[in-house]
């Protein structure tokens, strides 16, 4: 049949495409000298051993992980409680709140960013790193939202029933059946607000760009003074981590049905 | 994290039911646990939006600061050319990131979903990875490969295609490039739940009737997604135009979009109360589209 070699190569091609950019950016920074060749001239770690010693990379590298967090975690505890209360009680201020939640996925971040910035300046934070970490924490909401909701619906009834009439309390429902099946979810939805927030440029920019360097901050501010190695090997820092966490996920939970296939077939 | 939820929930589980009944005025359990999230998305989120918008009908001091005004001044801007090229670049070029991502992603997902689990997880992994990266990593990578002495043109000189390397950026193809590298896993993730719970008998059956492949994958699975791609078709649109930092890295000032000018008119010429302006325009659109698609492809739910 025709499309018997067709469709590797069709997924090949795209899967090879998207990673091109990755590919360079990986031999550009094991370059010798402080030039950007592909393929590298030379071989060395140096630019590595530079991002992981030098307090001018270490310094964003810190602030961008404490914020990512804090964030992180002011997400899911905002998230948490509005999914379970929807989901086993269907309040409508719970609905409401879900769907002011999914609001900032559907409007150009720049929207958002000046909307904080705007908010910050007349309260009188701007440029503070709580007012960033705030913005990060209520902006990511989404994420959390859509995923522990994906993980509540796949809790069957019958167990929760089962459970109550051998007596559980809701307390003891919650804790016993409930947290344990939507631990993955709100690990996996954590994986993704995190490396989301670690890479967030505008908000931050808009928010404390002045004030708060974060790590993306850092690299296009760099990127005004010239390229180096340095900004390459960073980056693949950035990229791997971002891959080993999302492969963490995958091991840990069902990273399929946490991007919402609910397909179960295998 | 987890037990400070259960300490909400405890608290919230063990408060009698008396006082809930007593007092009519007091949020009963199940609400008292929604204050502190109510708080944080109210106040936090829409206050914010909320002021945005009473800012776009301020007076804007010359020398850059705002006072409390109703006037459409900076409404009014809109048919500035500046403003009027800019929105007609960004519907344009978005509408072709949209169209281009999404014919790509319908039958790479549509092959990926029907792979084995363990090829499908590293290509999403793949595609997680590129999607929040955000625009900062993925720019500087765009701006190494099309640069001059890492760049793809260096590949094609040696495949005696090119006489010398050159950069290819700044310039719109560049921004083309690296926007469809942005938005195509999110395209492939939006229509990645609908195409994986496709049912697999259609194309079977028009299999069976003789049809290749390719033949049933376009006359059967194609139209029976038509409301899935329409809406992918929306929310990639909606998704580019919030592409802020590509048009800046790699293209040149008359490349940038509206989210560039939003952000160049508050930070860069301070003129808060016209970003402000812009920036409702664009929520409008967005939001507009989005409501729009969701009651067209709800309707169709219902009826279908």
């Amino acid at each position: 049949m025709k499309s018997s070699y067709l469709t590797p190569l069709f997924v090949g091609s795209i899967v090879l495409l998207l990673s091109l950019p990755f590919i360079i950016v990986a031999g550009v920074s094991f370059n010798e000298k402080k030039r950007l060749h592909f393929p590298p001239r030379g071989f060395s770690l140096d630019w590595f051993g530079d991002v992981v010693t030098k307090s001018e990379w270490l310094q964003p590298i810190g602030t961008s992980l404490v914020v990512a967090l804090l964030a992180t975690a002011i997400s899911i505890m905002i998230a948490l409680p509005v999914c379970l209360m929807l989901w086993r009680h269907g309040i409508f201020f719970a609905k409401a709140l879900f769907g002011l939640g999914m609001v900032p996925f559907m409007l150009p971040p720049v929207t958002s960013a000046l909307g904080f910035l705007i908010f910050w300046s007349e309260v009188g934070a701007y440029g503070s790193f709580w007012a960033l970490i705030l913005s990060h924490g209520v902006f990511l909401v989404t994420i959390p939202l859509i995923m522990i909701s994906l993980g509540l619906e796949t809790i069957e009834k019958e167990l929760l029933d089962a459970a109550s009439s051998l007596g559980a309390s809701e307390f003891d429902l919650f804790r016993t059946v409930v947290m344990p099946l939507i631990t993955p979810f709100i690990f996996g939805s954590a994986a993704f607000c995190f490396v989301l927030s670690l890479n967030e440029y505008i908000i931050a920019f808009m928010v404390a760009g002045f004030t708060v360097e974060t790590l993306p901050i850092k690299i296009v501010n760099s990127l005004r003074y010239g390229y180096s190695p340095a900004m390459a090997a960073v980056s693949l820092l950035s990229v791997l981590s971002a891959a080993i966490l999302f492969a963490a996920v995958a091991r840990f939970g069902d990273l399929l049905k946490m991007v919402g296939s609910l397909d179960q077939s295998d | 994290m987890e037990t400070q939820s259960e300490l909400q929930h405890a608290s919230t589980l063990s408060l009698p039911e008396i006082s809930s009944a007593k007092r009519w005025w007091w949020p009963d359990a199940k609400t008292t646990i929604l204050i502190p999230p109510g708080i944080a998305l109210i106040g936090l989120f829409l206050v914010p939006f909320l002021i945005m918008g009473a800012v776009s009908f301020y007076y804007r001091v010359p020398d850059g600061f705002y006072v409390p005004d109703f006037r459409l001044d900076n409404y009014l801007l809109f048919f500035d050319p500046i403003f009027l090229t800019a929105l007609a670049r960004s519907l344009i070029l978005c509408a072709t990131i949209s169209v281009v991502c999404v014919s790509l992603a319908v039958p790479f997902t549509y092959i990926v979903s029907r792979m084995r689990r363990s090829a499908q997880v590293p290509i999403v992994i793949l595609l997680l990875c590129i999607l929040t990266l955000s625009e900062v990593i993925l720019g500087f990578s765009w701006t190494i490969l099309l640069s001059r002495t890492a760049g793809v043109s260096n590949l094609l000189v040696h495949l005696g295609m090119m006489d010398r390397a050159v950069a290819l950026y700044p310039s719109a193809f560049a921004i083309v490039l690296a926007m469809l590298h942005f938005c195509f896993p999110f395209a492939v993730l939006t229509i990645y739940p609908p195409i994986s719970r496709f049912d697999k008998s259609l194309p079977e059956a028009a299999a069976t009737l003789g049809a290749t492949p390719i033949w049933a994958f376009f006359s059967v699975v194609v139209p029976a997604l038509r409301p899935t791609i329409i809406s992918a078709l929306v929310l990639v649109f909606v998704f580019a135009l919030g592409a802020y930092l590509f048009p800046q890295m790699l293209g040149r000032p008359e490349d940038w979009t509206l989210s560039v000018l939003i952000t160049d008119q508050a930070i860069y010429k301070s003129n808060i109360p016209f970003a402000a302006a812009m920036s409702v325009f664009l929520c409008i659109i967005c939001l507009g589209l989005i409501a729009g698609i969701t009651k067209l492809t709800k309707a169709k739910g219902t009826q279908g």
